[in-house]
């Protein structure tokens, strides 16, 4: 059955021919059980098809055809305007780009810290120690805890900033904010600065970055369980050290599944309630100004950044990965 | 005795045994540490949130108390439960996630299904549409569904019946119809897990069961439905726990009802509000006071939500490390 069914999914184009054939009573190839299998499949596929274009491409197309236009409201009017929405967010939008760039800057950190982060841990949970199950459970609680509303919703509070500087102002008196210490002392001593405050942004921001890393982790751990045991016990024997046995054998066997989580983190990222150009865009459509032109641009702006850097990202990884079959 | 044994093996091996020996405890030791510092670091706002909800509001500027509250007090949850309509907006929140993540389940399994078993034409194209669903967040199309649903019609023919498209903008049917045609909260997701699931099922069990004259229904009912139940639980349990957090289609689709999320996200505003009206228009929450009543409401939310996660955490993490192996 297999072989005469891929015979058309060479090109996903070419489906179209065959398309018709099978679904079009009449056809000579319309009675063959592929035909009536494709018929089958196709029912079962048919509430997402529905879907897709009723709920997906459509709303795409308008909010598409909006961000081009001047809509209003209560009319339910929209007016073509060219690219002056576009023009707008970049450069009559006090706050859009300085936003843009803030949340591309903290997810580039957050990306590597969180990769690096959830294999650590995939690697550490996926040793045999005692409380494992117990550890378990407490990675993955973030799964549910930063979901939905829960994430942003202390950090959105107006007077949280307030109290997070009073914190930190009293730690710098009282001399306990570890990393701050370490920041003057290492910048005392003349060490390249740069580096270190990413990295120092990273230790700052680990918390979130571990609440955002339950998925990734499953994804990491699940790669790890796949892996034969039979390879280590060939390299023990060969005389591999467990060092070189992560890098040759652990680190090559899931490292496609990098692009994998790569790609949710973005996505994860760039669609976080806390996230503030998420923010502005609801502000700029439900808030005081209600331009939906405007937001449904600054939003397609937004998604258009978020598939560049998938896309870079992914590109840069599948080229240092190999893949095995 | 066994210490006496251990360095005459020791010795037997030059020392060998003592290195690895050391070796692993060292490991271990730091693991341990790492371990122990990332779990605290999760549980940590937990457990400031739980002892931070007892206290009193003079215990919160009281620089002496840490952890253990001076003056035990239950007040905060009556307040934040007057402020978001508790048993209303919980059962409501219940009630829908439910609906909607059954609903949602129902759709996403029979589409992974007919991914991983079926050919037929187009299929990439769909599949390409599914990572699609996964990748386009939904605040793109955010606005354009808004007017979806204002103006709600089909092909005209609720225009041709009742003369004018319907508003079902605060009503729950918009969003019962995204699920049930996959489009709800990270769906693409759950098509993609079972998808990868189903494709692990030998093909031979249902050739079987088609030999022996079972209808394609009746095969996938009987044989493949109920060896996929911990995935399909499992997405289940994410599309619950989702949806009773989810604040995006909540405030764009369900504004006509109270739901809790909803309900946490306005609560210190709403609660600035009514004091203002009662009591004047000078009188303000202080900050210390709106965190609190921030973390009281997040604990109200939190909890049913652990409470569901330890009972069912162990099918949780196995059915997902089942599914991602078979890539």
């Amino acid at each position: 059955m297999s072989k005469k069914d891929k015979k058309y999914r060479e090109h996903w184009y070419s489906g179209i021919t065959e398309a018709v054939q099978m679904y079009v009573p009449g056809n000579k190839q319309y009675h063959t059980i592929a035909a009536r299998r494709a018929r089958i499949g196709t029912l079962f596929i048919l509430p997402f098809i529905i879907g897709f274009l009723a709920f997906m491409a459509r709303p795409l197309i308008i909010s598409m055809q909006m961000s081009l236009s001047q809509y209003t409201i209560l009319t339910g009017e929209m007016k073509w305007n060219n690219y002056h929405n576009f023009k707008y967010a970049f450069t009559g939008d006090p706050d859009f780009n300085r936003m843009i760039v803030d949340e591309v800057g903290r997810m580039l950190i957050n990306v590597i810290a969180t990769l690096v982060l959830s294999f650590v841990i995939a690697v550490i949970l996926n040793q045999k120690f005692k409380g494992r199950i117990l550890c378990r459970i407490i990675f993955f609680l973030p799964v549910i805890l930063s979901s939905g509303v829960l994430p942003g919703i202390e950090t959105s509070s107006s007077s949280y900033n307030l109290i997070v500087s009073m914190g930190q102002s009293m730690e710098e008196a009282s001399g306990v904010n570890i990393s701050a210490a370490l920041e003057d002392l290492l910048s005392v001593s003349g060490v390249a600065g740069e580096v270190f405050d990413v990295i120092f942004q990273m230790i700052d921001a680990i918390y979130d970055i571990v609440m955002a890393s339950g998925i990734q982790i499953i994804v990491f751990l699940s790669g790890l369980q796949a892996i034969s045991h039979s390879l280590y016990e060939a390299a023990d024997v060969e005389g591999c050290s467990a060092w070189e046995a992560f890098w040759k054998i652990t680190f090559p066997m899931v490292s496609p599944l990098l692009i994998v989580n790569c790609t949710y983190t973005i996505i994860d990222f760039f669609m976080k309630n806390d996230n503030q150009v998420i923010e502005h865009i609801n502000e700029v459509m439900y808030g005081v100004q209600m331009d939906i032109g405007v937001a449904s641009a600054e939003s397609w702006i937004y998604f258009g950044i978020a598939l560049v850097f998938i896309g870079v990202f992914t590109l840069i990884i599948s080229r240092l990965v190999k893949f095995y079959e | 005795m066994k210490s006496k044994t251990f360095w005459e093996k020791n010795r037997r091996s030059e020392g060998y045994l003592l290195r690895r020996r050391s070796k692993e405890i060292a490991i271990s030791l730091i693991r341990g540490l790492l371990l122990f510092g990332l779990c605290f670091m999760i549980i940590s706002p937990m457990i400031s949130r739980i002892s931070m909800s007892l206290m009193e509001e003079k215990d919160l500027y009281d620089s002496t108390i840490v952890l253990l509250p001076r003056h035990v007090t239950l007040d905060n949850f009556r307040v934040v439960a007057k402020t978001t309509f508790l048993p209303t907006s919980m059962l409501n929140s219940l009630w829908i996630s439910l609906l909607v993540s059954f609903c949602q389940i129902i759709a996403t399994t029979l589409v992974a299904y007919g991914f991983a078993r079926y050919e037929f034409p187009l299929k990439k194209f769909w599949f390409a549409c599914v990572i699609a669903l996964i990748v386009i967040p939904p605040q793109t199309i955010q606005s354009a569904l808004y007017r979806t649903f204002t103006r709600f019609d089909i092909f005209g023919i609720i225009k041709l019946i009742k003369g004018a498209p319907l508003n079902l903008r605060s009503s729950i049917w918009p969003y019962v119809m995204m699920s049930l045609t996959c489009m709800g909260l990270k769906n693409g997701l759950y098509i993609y897990m079972m998808r990868q699931y189903f494709k692990g099922v030998p093909e031979s069990l249902e050739e079987a069961a088609y030999v022996d004259g079972c209808s394609t229904l009746r095969t996938f009912f009987k044989i493949m439905l109920p060896d996929a139940m911990p995935v399909i639980s499992s997405c289940f349990l994410f599309g619950f726990v989702w949806q009773w957090t989810d604040l995006f289609y909540t405030r764009n689709f369900l504004t006509g009802y109270k739901v809790y999320s909803q309900q946490l996200s306005t609560v210190v505003d709403r609660l600035a509000n009514e004091l203002a009206s009662t009591m004047g228009a000078s009188q303000t929450i202080d900050p210390g006071r709106q965190l609190q009543l921030i973390s009281v409401g997040v604990l109200i939310c939190c909890v049913p939500l652990i409470i569901l996660y330890c009972f069912t955490q162990r099918t949780l993490v196995e059915s997902l490390a089942m599914t991602g192996s078979k890539e």
